[in-house]
């Protein structure tokens, strides 16, 4: 199909953008790298009266670190991320979990800024700023707010955005030496959304995990930080017997949807072999995952 | 504001001005305005890849960008590639191995297929794989497009005779 008819402005400054979002409120719609919002306008899912057009802002572009943090402009496109040294050396997860994101021609246009604040709860990169610890940082009316990346996400499609604002960056903790990262994610294609996928950020002691943030997605209406199942693993002895009783928490931190891709049953089960997957691989411990924790 | 916007760009390397709606995609742009029909339009939500074209040299789903967004840019269709010889190869490479029955799709796959081959010399069938796996064939089967595409990869990396 094609989209209904609506108003086009192209956003001439950051300022002038947050201008055209106060007037028109609800009724505007912005418009980043359009892999999201076009798709659901052609679908007649939305039907916004003015698209305000915030792709010429190039200030909201560009992958820099200042001191420990990593900040990602909001208009930095998937495929910016996947060629940036600046992400393998300091968010390597969101480097792995990136190649996972749709296909070339819609790396090419998609945004980091548009996929969050889309919040589709089956996408790679919102599971990514809650392993990560991220910070989203939004301006709108009343000026500039930073928000935590596991407050953000309020539902599916919601985020902390209101109408009036415009998600401008994000910031992310440098990855410290001897942090280790792990992304997973199932899909009938590569390319898809997931049917169940993993994005962990850790810190090894020895044989133990000093911290652990597994970030689940498509598991619920929000990508899901599950804090039950980590605690129980975090400076702790992994055995086996560990692994089946943090799955077991895992499966009820989980509130999956039945579609025509999985049952929940069947995603608690996928979240259970990816949380396997993740320890046997971070800890090099073959034998966790042929255990009793799947 | 849903008047027309002018816009004004290059598509295949000749200046193009026009008037256009906000709400007319790139696709029927280039389709109905510019009568380029090799850009196709399958599923009009960027799954099929079937309207791919390059934007300032990287490809895109022409039916997720509007005209408007493209005011200044230089737009490059299969039409382009085609009279130019850029692909010719690929082209001969797809017609020697069959890897295409109603050609609806090919126009797409051949856009991201280039797209690889400019990238990356000699892709690995994974590889190929992996960059057309957001083009969508129903007739062929793939196998015999991957083959084409790993064929004229090898050709262009042949040492000249």
């Amino acid at each position: 199909m094609k989209a209904s008819a609506f108003a086009y402005a192209r956003a001439t400054s950051l300022a002038n953008a947050l201008e055209l979002l106060a007037t028109h409120g609800d009724k505007a719609k912005v418009l980043s790298g359009g892999q999201s919002l076009i798709p659901a306008m052609n679908l007649r899912l939305v039907s916004p009266e003015l698209i305000v057009d915030i792709g010429d802002l190039g200030e909201l572009r560009g992958i820099a670190v200042k001191g420990e943090t990593l900040v990602i402009g909001a208009l930095t496109r998937h495929a910016d991320l996947l060629k940036s040294s600046h992400i393998v050396k300091c968010a390597p997860l969101l480097a792995a979990a990136v190649a996972h994101v749709a296909h070339p021609a819609i790396r090419n246009r998609g945004t980091i800024g548009g996929s969050l604040a889309q919040a589709d709860p089956a996408s790679e990169l919102p599971a990514c700023m809650l392993a990560l610890g991220a910070t989203i940082v939004v301006r709108g009316k009343g000026g500039e707010r930073r928000i935590a990346a596991e407050e953000f996400f309020t539902g599916i499609y919601e985020t902390k955005l209101g109408p009036q604002d415009l998600l401008v960056a994000i910031e992310v903790p440098v990855a410290s030496p001897g942090s280790a990262h792990f992304f997973q994610e199932f899909a009938r294609r590569h390319g898809d959304y997931a049917i169940v996928g993993l994005a962990a950020q850790v810190m090894r002691q020895g044989d133990r995990f000093a911290d652990l943030r597994l970030g689940f997605f498509a598991v619920g209406d929000t990508p899901v930080l599950a804090k039950a199942a980590a605690a129980m693993l975090t400076g702790a002895a992994i055995t086996p017997e560990l692994l089946a009783e943090a799955s077991a928490a895992l499966a009820s931190e989980l509130n999956p949807h039945e579609d025509q891709q999985a049952t929940p049953a069947m995603r608690r089960h996928l979240a259970r072999v990816l949380l396997a997957r993740c320890l046997a691989t971070l800890l090099n411990r073959p034998d966790l995952q042929t255990g009793a924790g799947v | 504001m849903t008047t027309p916007v002018s816009i004004s760009l290059t598509v295949n390397g000749e200046r193009v001005e026009a008037h256009v709606l906000p709400r007319l995609n790139l696709a029927d742009f280039l389709r109905e305005h510019l009568k380029l029909t090799g850009t196709h339009v399958g599923c009009e939500h960027g799954v099929c890849g079937a309207c791919t074209v390059r934007v300032g040299g990287e490809i895109v789903r022409s039916c997720l960008m509007l005209a408007v967004q493209v005011n200044g840019a230089a737009i490059e269709t299969i039409e382009g590639l085609s009279d130019s010889g850029e692909i010719a190869d690929l082209q001969a490479a797809f017609r020697d191995r069959n890897a295409l029955q109603c050609g609806f799709c090919t126009p797409g796959m051949l856009m991201a297929a280039q797209d690889l081959l400019r990238e990356n010399g000699k892709p690995t069938r994974e590889e190929i794989r992996e960059h057309l796996s957001g083009n969508y064939c129903r007739c062929t089967g793939y196998h015999a497009i991957i083959d084409a595409v790993e064929n004229a990869a090898l050709a262009r990396t042949e040492p000249q005779a």
